[in-house]
């Protein structure tokens, strides 16, 4: 598709919104084609969100947008006025008192101590994807868990880490 | 010498496994990647990608992009600074012989996808957005992507590619006695274009300090190569040059050599004399290195009781028209069998496309798999059952470098447990002979083999009047837990706590060490930080026994032990000086070291080092589906001391789960029309996903090597050799359907 028939937007032509962002209430001026992914990563610094394909095809970019696991780069910032926003830069603070001693959340500490990551890319996509998943409850089995968490590519290939990080939660849960 | 690791008596940390010291980083999200770091004068470069394959550029009409608000400047090859004239300047540590590739150099097109203009804006969408508004005319010709199309002008790489054996000179009459063999197997082979496909895009983020002088973020498997690229290529004093990757979002080969971004950036940097990050998309990644396709055929002559008599592997790999890109495919065989008449060949033929690169075990991903099916093929002629076939021609010397002895194969240790852990005495070995519901069950083997390394690496160690150690160098965290091993190492050698041990990587102001590939580092950092303690260790002794009343006095270096942050004499504990205090009594703020590790000569004169596996994997085929199921593996891995099991065994998961999807997904499909790869995303080139993933049980066997101090191997490619013919094997148990092309799609056993 050529896009040169369209007149170019004025570069300042921005937008308000609200986001509270691991807890922190934001007004925001952002462009309207600005998605959540970008939004995030280079104009908050908030980098631990990762961009892995823009496409929505490997889940590096999974945030929790109330409560819900999203692809950021499948969002425009502009459509998610009044949301709440959680990053991995947020998830030890979502873990209300369930954080441990090192601020982690145990979704977190799991990860680190089942070694569910090498180059640690996909990670923070991993770790909100698994939240999200704990969230929404359905995952019991392993099985499940797998099936679930399909969306989140991991080119180290940590896969059964990962299962064991989130079984261990689970199980943490459910005692 | 080689003195075998244990300096301190106390191997703490060595051996044992901990979890990563880089986990609280990179699960908080403050572990940042090449196109994380940022500058208040950046700006944002969007590439251009060539529409066509081949041709030349007639015409690149930049205006309208030009036009936009927001850009500042679109590079192309009319208009972009002068660089280095020669071949040679380009040329980075890893590069084969030949020109490499120059982004922006003139209007040739020599292959899809190749970068033709640099958009540069203030921000990333007003680059990108610009770059679609690049009009670039060309004059097309036609190009050859299909290695069939070009075998019969195949040749002998003139010359070699530094650090890549050459196949060794045939012995025997390998062709008389195929010919003369009762069993003879003949056969051709094949596994697709796989893209390493990191998930952390190629990125490199040039920071413009004014006067010439730059810190470059960049996605490398070594900064090393990069400072030295851009001090060569940009004309700069490798002074004025820092680069840094503290961590790497996976490389598995394709952040060895410097990439197009780096150039681009650092182009553009200069141009404007500000701050210039480039990231590639998705699809870009397609764009530069991939593993090669390569033509193999396979012939095994033997005796009815499977012994071999002639074996053949003739291969030709896929390069480029600008590199003579090499890799080690054919000599495995030589180095695992035994057989009297052998000849091994290897040529390249030249296509339209990028420069192929190491991909996660190269060469050995490829090879490995054609002689490991062809030694299935071989058991079922002959009725040898798999394991017995491998031990029947058990080779107790390489073959390939003139009959020498292996510093360590335990290989007969991962066919025994590995074997015993699977299960593989209940296998009934016909055919379609086993079964659950209405799945079909296949049980199939695999030998694994990859080289063990050891590269010239320099490392510092920094002790601090505080007791804390800091070890480092330019080495890259690729994914393998290098950070945590150093640490490990290093607090051993000085007998501190972990938590006292820093360890810094990638990073230009630290000793230099080569590229992080070929399983090498944990090896040759390793040794060089081990090295670094000692010499610190060393230094530190000295001041102990200075002191006065010391209670190390008139003890040599070689009676005492460092452990829990003390020196003590070895044999009376009581006796002993903590490092603080010897610090504070020597009046010194901080002890420094800078060691050296090179390999071993008398040790590589007299023995060739391996590292061996034998994996063992269940499939479940649905026969109306044709689907897939890899419900088991077990990967029994010789490679000499585990510094860390938990990391260890994470190195082996990664490379059989990249070996499943070489076996059963991972294709990058060339449409030969267009010389372009069509499934340039994640969503059409399947790598595997959690789903697919089942039960992966990792063996570690006992092995003792000398090669190096630590007596460790390597772990980084081994996981990764023989899985996808292990996976073959056991689709033609469960089907009778002989794979003999990857990947083992639905379509090709309907």
């Amino acid at each position: 598709m050529r896009l040169e028939s369209a007149s170019p937007v004025a570069a300042d032509a921005k937008i308000g919104i609200r986001l509270t962002i691991n807890g922190e209430v934001r007004d925001i001026q952002v462009a309207p084609w600005t998605t959540l992914l970008d939004l995030l990563r280079e104009r908050l610094d908030l980098t631990g969100t990762k961009k892995g394909c823009d496409h929505g095809q490997c889940g590096a970019c999974t945030v929790l947008v109330d409560g819900t696991r999203v692809n950021a780069c499948l969002i425009l910032a502009v459509m998610k006025d009044g949301a709440e926003i959680t990053t991995v830069e947020g998830l030890g603070g979502l873990a209300n008192g369930g954080a441990g001693s090192n601020g982690l959340h145990p979704i977190q500490a799991a990860f680190v101590e089942h070694d569910a990551f090498q180059c640690g890319y996909c990670t923070p996509g991993q770790l909100c994807s698994s939240v999200g998943m704990l969230n929404e409850g359905h995952a019991r089995t392993r099985d499940e868990i797998r099936e679930a968490m399909s969306g989140n590519l991991c080119r180290c290939g940590a896969y059964t880490n990962i299962v064991d990080a989130i079984e261990d939660v689970l199980q943490g849960e459910a005692r | 010498m080689t003195q075998h690791f244990s300096t301190t008596g106390h191997d703490t940390f060595v051996g044992s496994p901990r979890s990563r010291v880089d986990g609280p980083a990179k699960v908080t999200g403050l572990a940042k990647y090449a196109a994380e770091f940022t500058a208040s004068d950046l700006a944002h470069g969007y590439v251009v990608s060539s529409a066509i394959a081949k041709g030349r550029i007639t015409r690149i009409d930049a205006r309208a992009a030009e036009a936009v608000p927001g850009v500042v400047k679109v590079l192309t090859h009319e208009n972009r600074d002068r660089t280095a004239w020669l071949d040679y300047n380009y040329q980075d540590a890893v590069a084969p012989p030949g020109s490499p590739f120059r982004a922006l150099y003139d209007d040739a097109i020599l292959y899809s996808g190749q970068p033709v203009a640099l958009v540069i804006a203030e921000d990333f969408e007003t680059a990108r957005y610009a770059a679609t508004l690049v009009r670039v005319k060309y004059d097309t010709e036609t190009p050859v992507t299909d290695v069939r199309q070009v075998e019969d002008e195949a040749y002998v790489p003139p010359k070699k590619r530094n650090g890549i054996k050459p196949p060794p000179k045939p012995w025997g009459d390998a062709d008389a006695a195929f010919d003369n063999a009762p069993i003879q197997l003949r056969q051709d082979y094949r596994l697709a274009i796989e893209h390493h496909n990191p998930m952390e895009p190629h990125a490199s983020t040039v920071v413009y300090e004014g006067d010439g002088k730059y810190t470059v973020y960049d996605k490398i498997q070594g900064v090393s190569n990069s400072q030295a690229y851009i001090a060569s290529v940009f004309g700069l004093k490798k002074d004025d040059v820092r680069v840094m990757n503290p961590y790497l979002g996976g490389g598995f080969g394709s952040g060895l050599r410097p990439q197009y971004q780096l150039f681009l950036a650092m182009l553009a940097a200069r141009d404007l004399k500000r701050s210039v990050r480039v990231v590639l998309t998705r699809d870009q990644m397609w764009t530069f290195s991939y593993r090669p396709d390569a033509l193999q055929t396979v012939s095994l002559g033997a005796d009815r009781d499977g012994g071999l008599q002639a074996l053949r592997h003739d291969a030709t790999g896929a390069t480029s028209h600008f590199e003579d890109y090499q890799e080690v495919v054919v000599n495995w065989a030589g180095v695992l069998y035994k057989c009297d008449n052998v000849a091994l060949t290897y040529k390249l033929a030249k296509l339209d496309t990028h420069t192929p690169s190491d991909m996660r075990a190269p060469g050995a991903v490829t090879g490995v798999f054609a002689i490991e099916i062809a030694m299935d093929e071989l058991a079922y002629e002959t009725g040898v059952d798999p394991i017995a076939l491998r031990l029947r021609n058990y080779s107790d010397v390489d073959a390939t470098a003139g009959g020498k002895l292996f510093g360590s194969k335990a290989l007969k240790s991962c066919f025994e447990q590995g074997a015993e852990r699977f299960g593989w005495a209940k296998r009934t070995p016909e055919p379609r002979s086993m079964r659950d519901g209405r799945e079909l069950v296949g049980w199939g083997m695999a030998t694994g083999v990859w080289e063990s390394m050891m590269m010239q690496t320099n490392a510092r160690a920094v002790l601090t009047a505080d007791g804390k150690l800091e070890v480092g160098n330019t080495a890259g965290e690729i994914g393998t837990g290098t950070y945590t091993i150093l640490a490990q190492i290093a607090a051993d050698s000085l007998g501190l706590p972990m938590e006292d041990v820093t360890t810094k990587l990638g990073d230009t102001s630290l000793p230099e060490a080569p590229v992080s590939g070929g399983s090498w580092t944990a090896a040759s950092s390793g040794t060089a930080v081990m090295k670094a303690c000692r010499s610190v260790a060393a230094q530190v002794f000295v001041l102990a026994r200075q002191m006065e009343a010391s209670p190390l006095a008139n003890v040599d270096f070689e009676r005492v032990v460092f452990a829990d942050g003390r020196i003590a004499v070895a044999d009376d504990p009581s006796r002993s000086v903590s490092l603080v205090e010897a610090m504070r009594a020597g009046g010194m703020d901080r002890i420094e070291a800078v060691e050296s590790a090179t390999p071993d000569k008398d040790f590589n004169s007299a023995y060739e080092a391996y590292t061996h596996s034998a994996v063992f994997v269940e499939v479940k085929i649905d026969e109306e589906l044709g689907q897939v199921r890899l419900t088991r593996v077990v990967s029994a891995i010789a490679a000499g001391k585990i510094l860390n099991p938990k990391t260890a065994r994470s190195q082996i998961l990664g490379g059989v789960v990249m070996g499943i999807g070489s076996a059963l997904e991972e294709e990058s499909m060339m449409d030969h029309r267009l010389g372009r790869f069509m499934n340039h995303n994640l969503g059409e080139y399947h790598v595997p996903v959690n789903a697919d993933i089942y039960d992966i049980d990792v063996i570690f066997v006992d092995e003792e090597d000398k090669a190096n101090p630590l007596g460790v191997k390597g772990l980084g490619e081994i996981g990764i050799v023989g899985t996808a013919a292990a996976i073959a094997n056991a689709v033609f148990h469960a089907t009778g359907k002989r794979m003999r092309h990857l990947p083992i799609t639905v379509d090709k056993l309907l």
